[in-house]
């Protein structure tokens, strides 16, 4: 449904500013490269989840989808349509199957909720009264029949972003762009717009991409996400994946940033990175699917003879998904340990060795 | 106080009503859309013409930078040429509405550029003309802006029409002028200046009025 391929984009900055610190003159235009060579595929019905750090790229990418940014380089698909090489006419309707939100919801303030839902009709040319007939029932979709004739100012952030969501559906697009559509609420209403949003793309198998610093997003409605660092896409995977193993430095940092699943600050300090003489490996455990209900540990201990002390531990469940994370301390000698670790291997859990202590007993 | 002395008072407050209403209305036709202009055409927005921003910029600073008083001589023949006189409210009239187009201008341009960009950019991709933005979204945002813009306008119109009194333009000036200074009638003075203040409060009254119900920010 989107197909961007090979897309960069470049800024070119005006060298007016003077170069910190010297008081010279920048010398002319220097040029960031905001995106360079992305190539992203978001099939039919898929909710995507691009996520970053601010900085990363991640408003451009968005944006390069609609043209409101247009690419330096590269090709932009939505709907079996090439965008870029279309006419400013052609695009602006090409524009009415791609809805889009935002984070700050850009509501028209001296509209009412009615008539901010209508603009993109109006925009359309549609007659008043077919457009009432749109309108109504999106504001039922999104809970805010009651409030039709209430100014933006008067509506909570909840409230206004599903205005936002009402609005972007009136044109029946095929396509929804979320540009950090949660990140200005709080957690809770966070939750009933990521509800909502599912919902949506439940019921009318409407295509979702969006773009967020927050994993929480990820989890609750993503089914692949792209990990987005510097401009390019640096890592692409099935959410359930990328939440047992992500395969870049980046994700994982957002992972345990996200489970806040580190060992104790006192042991980080004890961490070696070789093993040595007298030591133990401390291993981080990702497990999911049969593996989560499989009595792993006591096992580990019967057949390998390795003792485990679990440092910390928890169970998440991420698209009808249960997935099991647990740091642990595994007690035995070096041979037995390395037994153990192909052990769990073998039994499909994701093994990743933090580092060793020293023995203690 | 003579009715003949009221009935000229009466007469002299028509007057300047005249020249500023006449002057404000023409000065927002063509005002407000340069303001819009000025705006749209800035790089960046949705109709970027550096150019076009540039030279008309020029031209407002110009109009702008010229004191009323020096115009309202300068353009003398002008006048003539449009209204076929250089004394009365019609002449004062012609002045006024010059001066007051780059002052809308820039107030105008000043509204729109209170308007969240984020607003613009959600009606581009809803896929809107940028005709459509400025008739849809730009202007129905700065309503109040607009509103505050006309009223800051129709203020500073009565205190020049009341300047244009000193070249014969008819109105209160020119009768506080006349009567009061050169006359040195006292009352006739204050009187003119009382009208003036309460027409300025009633215009100022009105546009408040006005902002507080157009605008729902």
């Amino acid at each position: 449904m989107i197909r961007l391929h090979n897309v960069s984009k470049t800024f070119v900055i005006k060298g007016r500013k003077r170069r910190q610190g010297t008081g010279e003159p920048d010398g002319g235009a220097s040029t960031v490269q905001a995106l360079s060579n992305v190539d992203l595929h978001v099939p039919q019905g898929q909710i995507h989840g691009v996520i970053g750090l601010s900085g990363a790229g991640k408003s451009t990418l968005i944006r390069c989808v609609n043209l409101l940014e247009r690419p330096s380089t590269g090709t932009v698909m939505v709907d079996g349509q090439e965008l870029t090489g279309l006419s400013r006419q052609a695009l602006n309707q090409a524009r009415h199957r791609i809805g889009m939100i935002f984070q700050h919801f850009n509501l028209l303030t001296n509209r009412t909720v009615f008539a901010n839902v209508a603009l993109p009709l109006e925009l359309m040319g549609m007659k008043r009264a077919e457009i009432r007939q749109r309108v109504t029932p999106l504001l039922e979709l999104v809970g805010l029949s009651d409030k039709a004739s209430q100014y933006p100012a008067q509506l909570s952030g909840g409230q206004k972003q599903r205005v936002a969501i009402a609005r972007a559906l009136a044109s029946r697009p095929k396509v929804l762009l979320c540009d950090e559509a949660t990140s200005a609420l709080d957690p809770q209403t966070t939750g009933s717009i990521l509800a909502l949003l599912r919902d949506i793309n439940h019921k009318l198998g409407l295509t979702i991409l969006l773009i967020t610093h927050e994993m929480e997003v990820v989890k609750a409605i993503c089914h692949r996400v792209s990990l987005i660092s510097d401009g390019e896409l640096v890592e692409e995977a099935d959410v359930g994946d990328f939440f047992t193993a992500p395969r870049t430095q980046l994700g994982r940092e957002f992972l345990n940033d996200f489970l806040k699943l580190e060992p104790p600050r006192a042991l980080i300090d004890q961490l070696e990175e070789a093993p040595g003489e007298n030591t133990h490996p401390v291993v981080r455990l990702a497990f999911s699917g049969d593996a989560v209900s499989t009595p792993l540990i006591s096992r580990l201990a019967r057949e390998c003879g390795v003792d485990v002390s679990i440092l910390q531990a928890k169970v998440e469940s991420i698209q009808e998904r249960t997935l099991g994370l647990m740091i642990a301390e595994l007690m035995g000698s070096p041979e037995k340990t390395r037994e153990a670790i192909d052990y769990l291997e073998s039994h499909d859990l994701h093994v990743e060795v933090l580092g060793h202590v020293q023995r203690t007993a | 106080m003579s009715s003949a002395l009221l009935d000229l008072i009466l007469r002299a407050t028509l007057d300047t009503l005249y020249m500023v209403a006449i002057s404000g209305v023409l000065a927002a036709l063509v005002g407000i859309p340069l303001g819009v202009l000025l705006y749209v055409t800035r790089p960046g927005q949705v109709l970027a013409q550096p150019v076009v921003s540039g030279v008309l910029g020029v031209i407002t600073n110009i109009g702008r930078s010229i004191p009323f008083i020096i115009l309202m001589v300068a353009i003398i023949p002008f006048t003539r040429m449009l209204v076929g006189t250089s004394i009365g409210t019609n002449a004062a009239a012609v002045p006024l509405t010059i001066a007051a187009i780059p002052f809308i201008a820039r107030l105008v341009e000043g509204a729109l550029n209170e308007i969240n960009p984020g607003l613009v950019e959600a009606a581009q991709s809803m896929g809107a003309t940028p005709w459509q933005i400025i008739t849809r979204v730009l202007l129905p945002e700065a309503r109040g802006g607009i509103f505050t813009a006309m009223t800051v306008t129709v203020v500073t119109l009565v205190s020049y029409s009341a300047m244009a009194g000193a070249v014969g333009g008819g109105g209160l000036g020119d009768l506080g002028i006349r009567y009061g200074y050169n006359r040195f009638n006292p009352t006739i003075m204050l009187i003119t200046v009382a009208i003036l203040v309460v027409m300025v409060q009633g215009f100022q009254s009105l546009g408040d009025y006005l902002v507080r119900k157009s605008d729902h920010k």
